[in-house]
């Protein structure tokens, strides 16, 4: 375990696994279980080692499984015995085969999936055996999915198992669900469980090390997730026989299946028998957990437990095990035995967000994006500007193919840094800019080696040497480190900036401060419904926020203002004016600007015409009756403008229809929903017309960024308006039906997000990468004239790209590899800058050390972005195929070369990755990949924008919102309640709910809230009173109150876009659309539940084993 | 012949119509033996103080082909209350209001007094006339200025119901809405970019919309006045709105690098005056003002291109087909022009710049609309302010000196024909039995439209006379020629003003005396040289030349005495006496000879030669001369170089300038300051008497001249040293031997080697 540990990232996974222990051993309290439980695994550990072993770090563990070929590898690598479980959690997996014992366990859970059908009554132990495995290789809680086999491969599969367990077992609990398969898995199991102790010591204690690596970082990887069958497993098993002792873990179910406890336990047999029992619809064979807990004193300690332990229903939460288990659906897996994302995410906080991260060690998994933690700079890139999907690259093509594990970087070079953290610092190297590598031009960086006495450096990506400007010399020290390494942030720091010289500027010339153009849609729609009026109203004050560099006394920001409708009316503000002037360009096919003096302004100076102009504009227009709109020729006129000033800007497009006036770039309605789920589908993400792609062109070369805030009523074609603010870089905003009262906030809020958020102008950014890799794709709102640079002509501080690494060479474990993405760009005062992050990665030989340190967070970003993107070229079908395939894969190979020998019906994933499944299906059940009928063309459209330009934090929350018990939030203290996994089943009928996605914020109000409650939060008396077209919750001076709007308001400065507030009744018709956002749950739309996908994921992953 | 020149005169005072022979050669052999044709100088709406126009509709002549006015030329039975067309003879009955009529109870328009009468009628609804401003701004800060000054000005001048627009252009060209409240608005185009009629109405919101209809609101009517009057807007309403929008007017905002000119849509601008008026106020009357301070740069109608270094086109550039843009932009200036003269507007150009503005490529808008056209150097200069100023003098009766959209219909007798007519009018295509087939000037019609004109203008009207020399006329034969001209006055009233003229035919043969003593030798003049301008501006300058000389000849041949080969028996009666001088200084004149004027100036020249009435046009042809000295009152002298002498004051009218040059004597004289000194008094009134004359002369002339006062050795002094006939050069001073008179240093022919020339050419047999 300790090994697991300490291979880094491990905490957040591992975390979950102290769930497991918990239950495992003296239950819950126990995940400490000191003695005990240790004890039990240390047996599990035994026969666990080999998978742990792998894993060097964690050193005992891997080590101990030969197979542990690669120990660094962690437990993973376990080749042989894992490759037949390979899908599921090595340790797990392997536990289960080794021992019948761990096999056992996890057919439990798989069956649930498999057929969903028959749990095997007798299946707990076999859960157990899983969770021994698990702690193993902790990582991966393989889950023995003999069960799951057994539903998938029904006996086949079980056989194995059933073999192993079958004899120890009395397993016949086989509950008829399972029925034949099933029962035959379980009976296996129960077999086991008697014996599992004894054998499936080994295997438990591996899945259960995993677990209590959470604790340590190492974990993760191995995260197997016990997910499918263990998820009975490890929870099912903790959960029945624990509830009391969950308490510790919050996450238990979940955890249990992580929850590999403390390497240390030994005990692991008893956690087989667990969780056997989780999946154990078998009753009957609650005996056998009876008799194996008996072993735990934890279980022990519950008398209920054991039986309902067997019922995999009962073991999901605490509250169940009260539950006759009986009651429950037998055939399904016991959620809460499957991978938690609550779970993980509380563990990584409670394990990392403690601690700073410091960033000086050569590929180190950062926290989840879900943790607040500080970072230290001390050579590598904040992962708040650069995230991996793996922390640890393979050394060659063949291993990178091998796992099909995507190797990419989440990349937000301006991100926002809270303010204990300090901002990069600007660095001039004189006239001559900055020291640069010569051959490969990468920037002086705290990876280059300076060789002779200093007089020359060595390029970390390309091994050039380049001589040291004599300005720049400086002497080494006895260690060959600079003298100056200290004073200079370009040796000492991961992130910097560099003052650009004239060379970097266009024409060699440098840049003037850029500007920003409002453009204000002014046809009949905008009028009549205040859009105008309000959006006049708030420029005026807005203009006082325009961003500004350091400590300026004012914005050098200068701006300037359209309106349109099939006409441009230009304004001229000219301080000198009385009264500023209209300017009418009725030539839209052919567009041009009218003047030069007078458009683009200082605020300050011109502070009385804007404001005369800014009261008039909605008086001018208010009769107007003109409903049709351009385009096309406002943004060329918002390009004109920025060209004729020569300078880089934004241009803010506030608009409402689809633009039929005649004029370039005029477009038609093509809706038609008849299209999905046809080989057409894609064209309704593709633009209409080429021509905004070649404006979008000339709109990068001018640095001209575009962000739209749509106002529709109908089709607008998101797809084909956004082509240019995707291209340049900019960002959509998007208020369907806008309406005065309920959406003015939102819309003011992001306006003035928007308008003041940190952003740079005319940006080029490379990465380059050591020698052996190169980046060969791009995601993100940007253009690429070439393959190489990626152009924007605007970058603000939530804007991500995404960089996709493919092998062109071998990487070497010693150098590792090198990453240093160069971003030069013009800052809001009109200073050309470089900034640099750097970011070290380790290298690999060993499959399992990949596995241990990737970031399925980062992953499901890329593959979400890649997907996205692919709907624009084949069917969407076609698109979420590959993207099982994808991760089958992944899953797969892990299975095959990391985790320890396990059953073939054993579902084991790696620690790090145990989440994938749940992730994947939500970026599946998307709105862009499963439409629902309501979902809108535009909607979808507009969603696979905003999608590639997120970040890993946002995609997480989008993909898997966050779903807060507002009725359990503690009014007395700052923190959020803890958050709940996204299933109707979770919530209860007397408490209220938040939901949030990072666009909307549901608040779900149950039918039974008491009265006083509703009375609080909505100062209604009753539940039918409560309007569910509020936008905000009313300002009552209570606590709960308060607290919830703290809430709210605490969620909406983590969002870069201000959500929208739903209330929700339950039972209402709007809880249709609340449902959507259970993402666990089986969707309308079909998308598949958690665990319906599990078990597909399962019976994918073993196809491909077989 | 005292009675003939009476009678030119009378004539021209009564009818407004000089005509090269007052009595007709009655047959066409005969008549193109005349060599200058018969043809006549109308100036349709002389001022005629006297005559107050009558309130009602002219009587026509019933005969579809003819429909004649009644005149006092028509023979009328007053019992039969009926009357018989002069010109087809037809017989028409009185309308019903002219029962009453008798020998003694005539209407107006029978009286002989009245072969020139004026009708107001009432049709159609009045619109009141418009003013659209075209104002380039690329000038200099000073000159805008004084432009805007101008403008501002020009807006108390204005009748008070005039509408006005503005547009203003540089390197985009704005329209100005001038109705809205608080922002100002304007509708932009880019100067590059032509677009059609429809195109401008569209982007201006001009055309009527396809009525959206909107639910509740069936009211259309009241607003389409609105719509259309946006950028026009009656005077006294918005002139504080357009003061200030004048005064707040910057000039072209676009920056200009160093080497390069302006970039200055004139084109397109003009074009967009064109369509805007074209769509809102179609044949009423409407001048269209452009103000420009240097050629177009671009777009259509460019003349020459932003690169300074590449000089504006010259005549040698054009002669040697150098001219890149000239074609072009000729060709879209005439486009503007047609349409414009079809919709019955006129365009004025105020050209002020040192360089050429390109009047070359844009003569034809005020040509072909009978708009203005003025050149100067500078809008901060008298020349322009005033002559600005005095586009809205007022005449004799308090009404504004112009007149628009007016349509001029010439019927005759069937003797003759209409061959064309040369000034500031567009062919109506009216075809007609008294078309003639061959053409002089704008021909094969017999109506032409003016849009733009006032007192002065003055239309050569050329005829043929087809009567054939088998067919005698009928002793006491008279040929008549009516002119009919509709109008919009001033005053926005409809008017028509009737001229009815009679000649007497002679036969040739045996009545040549007649003719000869007929011939209006300055009306010839003006009319021969109206025909070579008129060649001059599509042939080559010498081949015209050569035609004139040989028409000199031929007249000379026809009517001169002489022996043949016998140069010194040449003898010309007094009526032709001045003719030939005429032709000598038109040859030199820059109606005819390019050399030393740019191309523009040629236009510009040439513009004022095809309106002007006879008296100027003589001026034109051939500058007055007046001497002052101590020796007798101030003199006409000969426009000869022995007449500049040091003891005189001089002053030149040449029409476009005038100039004052003192004498060396004089000029040392003041120097001195004699004219300080009491007791040389006299010296200061001879100095003054010039200058006051000249101011005279300033105060009336359209457009104002430029006003020289130099002194001999003076650098101006060239103005008149290449104007008088150069007697004494420096080839032949000594040979003349006399001390008076200044040597011009010129290689031009003198008057008295060309008239030796000519007679031997007259008497030669060869010839």
């Amino acid at each position: 375990m300790s090994v697991n540990q300490h291979t880094h990232a491990g905490p957040p996974y591992g975390q979950p696994q102290p769930g497991y222990q918990g239950y495992q051993q003296p239950a819950y309290g126990g995940q400490p279980l000191p003695g005990v439980p240790h004890t039990q695994y240390g047996a599990y550990n035994g026969p666990m080692p080999g998978y742990q072993q792998p894993v060097p770090p964690q050193g005992s563990v891997r080590a101990l499984p030969t197979s542990g070929a690669p120990p660094p590898a962690s437990g993973t690598s376990l080749p042989s015995g894992h490759q037949g479980y390979s899908q599921f959690g090595q340790g797990d997996v392997q536990n289960g085969i080794p021992t019948s014992t761990a096999p056992m366990q996890r057919p439990p859970a798989s069956q649930p999936f498999l057929p969903g059908s028959a749990p095997a009554p007798v299946s707990q132990p076999s859960t157990f055996q899983q969770y021994g495995p698990p702690p193993s290789s902790v990582q991966q809680l393989s889950n023995h999915m003999a069960g799951m086999t057994i539903g998938s491969t029904s006996i086949s599969a079980p056989p194995p198992a059933g073999l192993g367990y079958g004899p120890p077992t009395s397993v016949p609990p086989v509950s008829g669900s399972f029925s034949a398969t099933g029962s035959g898995l379980y009976a296996p199991y129960t077999a086991s469980q008697g014996p599992p102790p004894p054998s499936v010591p080994q295997g438990l204690p591996l899945a259960q090390p995993p677990f209590s690596g959470q604790p340590v970082p190492t974990q993760r990887l191995p995260t197997e997730v016990p997910g499918f069958a263990p998820p009975p497993s490890s929870t099912g098993i903790g959960p029945s026989s624990y509830p009391p002792s969950t308490g510790p873990h919050p996450g238990p179910p979940m955890s249990g299946l992580h929850g590999p406890p403390p390497p240390t336990h030994p005990p692991q047999p008893g956690y087989q028998m667990q969780q056997n029992g989780s999946f154990g619809q078998v009753r009957g064979p609650q005996p056998n957990y009876s008799g194996a807990y008996p072993g735990t004193p934890n279980y022990g300690s519950q008398p209920g437990p054991p039986p309902k332990r067997l019922d995999p229903d009962s073991i999901p939460s605490p509250q169940l095990n009260e539950l006759p288990p009986q009651q429950k659906p037998r055939h399904r897996i016991d959620p809460d035995a499957i991978p938690s994302p609550i779970q993980v995410i509380e563990d990584d906080r409670s394990n990392r967000g403690s601690e700073p991260f410091v960033t000086g060690v050569r590929g180190q998994v950062p926290p989840l994006v879900t943790t607040n933690f500080l970072v230290e700079d001390q050579g590598n890139a904040s992962p708040r500007y650069i995230r991996c999907t793996s922390y640890n690259i393979p050394c060659t093509s063949d291993m990178a193919k091998q796992s099909q594990v995507p190797l990419a970087a989440v990349i937000k070079p301006l991100a926002t840094l809270p303010p204990e953290e300090t901002l990069p610092y600007l660095v001039d190297h004189g006239e001559s800019g900055p020291v640069r590598c010569n051959r490969c031009k990468a920037y002086m960086c705290p990876f280059m080696q300076f060789i002779e006495g200093g007089r020359r450096f060595q390029c970390c990506f390309c091994s050039c040497v380049t001589e040291v400007p004599a300005h720049y010399f400086q002497h080494l020290d006895h260690t060959g480190k600079r003298v100056d390494f200290y004073d200079r942030p370009e040796l000492s720091l991961g992130s910097y900036e560099f003052l650009a010289t004239v060379d970097y500027c266009k024409n060699n010339k440098f840049p003037s401060p850029p500007a920003f153009i409002f453009m204000i849609d002014v046809s009949y729609n905008a009028v009549k419904s205040g859009l105008v009026r309000l959006i006049c109203e708030e420029l005026k004050s807005i203009l006082d926020y325009l961003p500004r560099e350091g400590n300026m006394e004012e914005s050098a920001i200068r701006v300037g203002f359209v309106t349109y409708n099939k006409v441009l009316h230009f304004y001229n503000v000219k301080s000198s004016l009385a009264q500023p002037q209209m300017m009418v360009v009725s030539d839209v096919a052919d567009m041009f600007v009218p003047l030069l003096d007078g458009f683009l302004v200082n605020v300050n100076e011109s502070r009385t015409v804007i404001a005369s102009l800014l009261d008039q504009i909605p008086e001018m227009f208010a009769d107007t009756r003109e409903t049709e709109t351009v385009f096309g020729p406002v943004i060329q006129a918002g390009l004109e403008a920025l060209k004729a000033a020569e300078c880089a800007g934004k241009l803010f497009i506030f608009h409402t229809s689809l633009p039929i006036a005649e004029a370039p770039g005029k477009l038609k309605n093509r809706d038609d929903k008849k299209l999905i789920n046809t080989d057409k589908e894609k064209t309704l993400f593709q633009p209409q017309t080429s021509f905004y792609s070649n404006l979008a062109k000339d709109c990068v070369a001018q640095g001209c960024c575009v962000d739209l805030f749509l106002f529709p009523n109908q089709y607008l074609d998101v797809a084909t308006l956004g082509v240019v603010t995707y291209q340049t870089g900019g960002s959509i905003y998007k208020y369907a039906y806008f309406q005065l009262e309920t959406d003015q906030d939102r819309f003011l809020n992001d306006l003035r997000r928007d308008v003041q958020k940190e952003v740079g102008f005319d940006a080029v950014m490379r990465v380059r990468t050591s020698t052996g890799i190169r980046a060969t794709d791009f995601f993100g709102a940007f253009y690429m004239s070439n393959t190489t640079d990626v152009e924007m002509a605007g970058l603000d501080c939530d804007k991500t790209i995404t960089v996709e690494f493919k092998h062109d060479d071998k990487l070497s474990e010693d150098s590792g590899a090198l990453l240093q993405c160069a971003l030069l760009y013009t800052s809001c005062a009109g200073q050309r800058r470089l900034r640099i992050h750097n970011l070290s990665l380790n290298c690999c030989t060993q499959l399992a050390d990949l596995y241990r340190n990737c970031e399925t967070d980062t992953l499901i970003n890329y593959l979400a972005k890649y997907a996205y993107r692919g709907v624009l070229n084949s069917p969407v079908k076609a698109v979420r195929d590959s993207l099982i395939n994808q991760c089958a894969q992944i899953l797969a190979c892990y299975r095959k070369n990391c985790a320890s020998p396990s059953s073939a019906g054993q579902l084991i994933l790696p620690e790090c990755m145990k989440l994938l499944p749940v992730y994947l299906n939500c970026v599946l059940k998307s709105d862009v990949l499963q439409p629902g009928p309501e979902v809108t063309t535009d909607d979808r459209a507009y969603i696979r924008q905003l999608v590639t330009s997120m970040d890993v934090a946002e995609t997480n929350v989008f993909f898997y919102p966050r779903l807060l018990p507002l009725t359990k939030a503690d009014v007395d203290s700052d923190s959020l309640p803890a958050a709940i996994r996204n299933s109707e089943e979770r919530l209860s009928k007397g408490d209220i709910y938040l939901l949030e996605n990072g666009l909307n914020i549901f608040v779900w109000v149950g039918v039974n809230v008491q009265q006083a409650l509703i009375q609080n939060l909505f100062g209604v008396s009753s539940f039918s009173q409560i309007s569910s077209t509020l936008s905000t919750l009313p300002v009552l001076e209570n606590p709960f109150s308060k607290k919830v709007r703290s809430i709210i308001d605490m969620l909406h400065l983590q969002r870069s876009r201000y959500m929208k507030l739903i209330i929700v009744k339950q039972e209402d018709k709007l809880e249709m659309l609340f449902k959507h956002f259970l993402v666990e749950d089986k969707s309308l739309t079909g998308g598949a539940s958690y665990v319906d996908f599990l078990c597909h994921m399962h019976k994918e992953i073993r196809q491909l084993l077989s | 012949m005292a009675t003939y020149l009476e009678f030119i005169q009378q004539n021209e005072e009564r009818d407004g119509v000089r005509f090269s022979w007052n009595v007709w050669p009655s047959s066409r052999l005969e008549a193109t033996r005349m060599v200058v044709p018969l043809a006549c100088l109308l100036t349709p709406l002389r001022e005629r103080p006297d005559l107050p126009p009558v309130q009602y509709e002219p009587v026509l002549c019933s005969r579809a082909t003819c429909k004649a006015v009644l005149n006092p030329l028509c023979q009328v039975d007053y019992r039969a209350k009926l009357w018989a067309c002069n010109f087809c003879f037809q017989r028409n009955q009185f309308p019903p209001a002219y029962a009453g009529i008798s020998e003694v109870n005539q209407p107006a328009e029978l009286m002989p007094q009245f072969s020139t009468i004026e009708y107001i009628v009432q049709r159609g609804p009045q619109t009141p006339l418009i003013f659209l401003y075209v104002v380039d701004t690329c000038l200099e800060e000073e000159d805008l200025q004084a432009l805007k000054e101008s403008l501002q000005m020009s807006l108390s001048l204005l009748p008070a119901d005039a509408l006005v627009g503005l547009i203003t252009f540089g390197r985009m060209i704005q329209v100005h809405e001038l109705s809205c409240e608080g922002i100002s608005k304007s509708y932009v185009f880019r100067g590059t970019k032509d677009l059609t009629a429809k195109q401008i109405q569209d982007m201006l919101g001009l055309s009527r919309p396809a009525v959206p209809i909107q639910q509740g609101r069936p009211l259309q009517a009241p607003e389409q006045p609105v719509i259309s009057s946006r950028f026009l807007q009656p005077v006294h309403k918005i002139d504080m709105n357009l003061t200030d929008l004048l005064g707040e007017l910057q000039r072209d905002p676009w920056p200009v690098t160093q080497g390069k000119r302006p970039l200055r849509s004139t084109g397109v601008a003009l074009s967009i005056a064109v369509g805007l008026l074209e769509g809102t106020f179609p044949n009423t009357g409407a001048r269209i003002m452009l103000f420009t301070g240097g050629p177009p740069t671009q777009g259509p109608g460019m003349v020459v291109g932003d690169e300074l270094k590449t000089p504006i086109r010259s005549w040698h550039d054009i002669e040697k087909d150098n001219a890149r843009f000239m074609k072009k932009a000729t060709k879209h200036y005439e486009t503007l022009a047609n349409r414009t003269a079809t919709n019955g507007h006129c365009i004025d150009i105020y050209a002020c710049a040192l360089d050429q503005t390109g009047l070359l490529e844009m003569k034809c808008c005020a040509n072909l609309t009978g708009g203005h056209m003025v050149m100067g150097d500078s809008f901060n200069t008298s020349l322009f302010k005033q002559t600005f100023q005095r586009v809205f003098n007022k005449g004799l009766n308090g009404e504004f000196r112009m007149a628009f959209g007016a349509n001029l219909e010439v019927k005759t007798s069937r003797e003759l024909k209409i061959a064309g007519a040369i000034g500031p009018c567009v062919s109506l295509n009216v075809k007609g039995p008294c078309v003639s087939e061959n053409e002089l000037g704008i021909g094969g019609t017999s109506q032409w439209k003016i849009c733009g004109l006032d007192p002065c203008t003055t239309l050569a009207i050329y005829f043929e006379v087809v009567n054939q020399h088998n067919a005698p006329i009928p002793q006491g034969g008279r040929g008549a020629v009516q002119f009919v001209t509709q109008y919009q006055h001033s005053s926005t009233q409809k008017r028509i003003r009737v001229t009815t003229i009679a000649r007497n035919w002679a036969d040739a043969q045996s009545q040549l005396q007649h003719i000869e003593a007929a011939f209006d030798q300055e009306a010839a003049a003006v009319l021969m040289a109206r025909l070579g301008v008129y060649r001059a501006e599509s042939e080559e300058g010498p081949d015209v030349l050569r035609w004139l000389d040989r028409q000199l000849i031929r007249l000379c041949q026809k009517f001169g005495q002489y022996n043949k080969d016998d140069p010194n028996s040449f003898r010309l009666s007094e009526s032709f006496s001045l003719y030939p001088q005429f032709m000598f200084h038109l040859r030199r004149s820059p109606f005819l000879q390019v050399f030393n004027n740019s191309p523009d100036e040629s236009s510009y020249y040439r513009h004022h030669f095809a309106r002007q009435d006879l008296t100027q046009s003589l001026i034109m042809i051939q500058p007055i001369l007046y001497a002052y000295s101590f020796h007798g009152p101030p003199e006409p002298v000969l426009l000869d170089s022995s007449s500049i002498l040091p003891d005189r004051i001089l002053l030149m009218d040449t029409f476009f300038q005038i100039v004052i040059y003192l004498g060396e004597t004089i000029a040392q004289w003041q120097k001195a300051g004699y004219q300080d000194m009491p007791e040389y008094e006299n010296f200061k009134h001879l100095l003054q008497a010039p200058l006051d004359d000249a101011q005279e002369i300033l105060q009336t002339r359209f457009p104002m001249p430029r006003y020289v006062h130099t002194e001999h050795g003076g650098s101006q002094a060239r103005f008149l040293l290449s104007k008088v006939n150069p007697s004494q050069t420096h080839n032949n001073l000594y040979a003349w031997g006399q001390e008076s008179g200044a040597p011009i240093l010129t290689d031009d022919v003198s008057l008295q080697v060309f008239m030796d020339h000519l007679k031997k050419l007259a008497v030669s047999s060869a010839a």
